[in-house]
């Protein structure tokens, strides 16, 4: 086993440090030594987006990211997204429509929704299907989820 | 994934020494879409992975109205598309645009996609296209290649011990140039191109006449490569159907596919005609447009 390196990165607005090995992803970071379990391993390998975070607001999937990469960055998760005063308003919207079945691949639409909103917020139709397309929902739910994304926009 | 130590060099020299050092025992890493997995599923198993994304010359994109765009080997295709200096190269827009979604693209870079040597890379028919040379960094100085000459084989370039694709250079596109990446996948979105073909088109000052064209293809060879003859054979024309019949057929000609789960030789052969035809069409409307 090589040597734990020491990271210190911003995630989800505070100050945080961990120690990990540099085979560990940045999921498994999240997952196992920040116990922020609210990113998802779908596929791992770069397929599915459950994973997804905000890399310095940059949409990645953190399972193609190493934990020590994060060195004096910022991360998003899921856990980041709701404020103060209550949920995100995509969270919102997505309860509203229901756009969600088992709900693995939540935590990676909404940051991925998020992402696309902040660089284009009044997208249409096809921009939103396009943006989503690296993300899967294996219980197909993508209408509900499309739908979802729109009326937030609105 | 199997334990691994990491190395995150700032300088070009620093790099070329932890490689010389290393030798195969290290891997590059830059957005880590490809190598990451590699890793995870053993088809390779690097002791070292040498992060090169902290060295500022990998990071450049830059554009020089006397040699053109520079783009740092470890630069994101989204960077890529997103700025305003790539806008005269087409091509390289198209494929950097379509590699996986938007959460590949924010990582994956071309250097990445090139030194991965996968026949299919899809910038890599768009580079090609696009002229680009490779600036490479070595112990014994720094070389030059161009892209098409870079890979030798599947998963093999022609990178020597402790060298480093630094970045590419694009010259400036002449007037009235249109180019084109297409590819053929069997879904919309998020897959592994079955063939790909890049080209550029080159007319004269009437716009009639074609006077200089390169296509190269994708996932038909071991490598990408750029067939001289099938671009030669459109020169001098006033690209009629003919004409850009007869560059799809040595086009074609050119193309050795292997059948494998994406599509039959046959297939691809087939596919190599239609694309090139479909690219050039593309690529003549653009050199037509007033802009170009």
């Amino acid at each position: 086993m090589s040597k734990k390196v020491h990271v210190q990165a911003k995630i989800n607005g505070a100050d945080s440090e961990f120690l990990c090995e540099p085979r560990q992803s940045l999921l498994e970071v999240l997952r196992d030594e920040l116990r922020l379990t609210g990113s998802k391993e779908g596929c791992n390998n770069g397929n599915c987006g459950a994973c997804n975070v905000l890399l310095d607001g940059k949409l990645v999937n953190s399972c193609l990211v190493l934990g020590v990469e994060i060195q004096n960055r910022s991360v998003t998760t899921i856990e980041g997204v709701a404020g103060p005063e209550g949920l995100h308003p995509l969270q919102q919207k997505f309860l509203e429509h229901a756009a969600l079945q088992c709900g693995i691949c939540t935590p990676g639409f909404i940051l991925a929704a998020k992402a696309l909103l902040e660089k284009n917020p009044h997208p249409n139709e096809h921009d939103v299907r396009f943006w989503l397309a690296g993300n899967l929902c294996r219980c197909t739910g993508y209408d509900k989820i499309v739908r979802a994304v729109l009326d937030t926009a609105k | 994934m199997k334990a691994v130590d990491y190395a995150a060099p700032r300088t070009i020299s620093e790099a070329i020494t932890l490689f010389s050092e290393k030798g195969d025992r290290a891997r590059a890493l830059a957005g880590g879409t490809d190598v990451l997995v590699q890793v995870r599923e053993g088809r390779r198993e690097p002791d070292w992975l040498i992060d090169l994304k902290h060295i500022p010359e990998l990071n450049e994109l830059a554009f020089d109205s006397k040699v053109g765009l520079r783009i740092g080997a470890a630069v994101p295709c989204s960077s890529i598309y997103e700025s305003a200096l790539s806008k005269p190269y087409a091509a390289l827009i198209d494929a950097a645009s379509l590699i996986g979604g938007v959460q590949i693209q924010n990582r994956a870079s071309l250097g990445g996609n090139l030194c991965n040597a996968s026949p299919a890379a899809d910038t890599v028919p768009a580079l090609i296209a696009h002229e680009a040379i490779c600036i490479i960094a070595g112990p014994e100085g720094s070389r030059e290649t161009p892209v098409e000459k870079f890979c030798v084989g599947p998963g093999r370039t022609v990178l020597g011990r402790g060298e480093i694709l630094v970045s590419f250079q694009l010259p400036i596109p002449r007037k009235h140039t249109g180019t084109q990446y297409v590819r053929f996948i069997p879904r919309n979105e998020m897959d592994i191109a079955v063939v790909g073909v890049g080209v550029s088109v080159t007319l004269d000052e009437s716009r009639s006449r074609c006077i200089a064209a390169r296509v190269a293809l994708g996932a038909v060879a071991p490598t990408p490569l750029l067939v001289t003859e099938a671009g030669a054979a459109l020169v001098g024309g006033a690209l009629t159907d003919d004409q850009i019949n007869k560059a799809a057929k040595l086009a074609q000609a050119a193309a050795k596919p292997i059948s494998d789960m994406r599509g039959d030789a046959d297939y691809r052969q087939h596919l190599v005609g239609v694309l090139t035809k479909r690219a050039l069409s593309d690529a003549i409307a653009r050199a037509k447009d007033k802009e170009n």
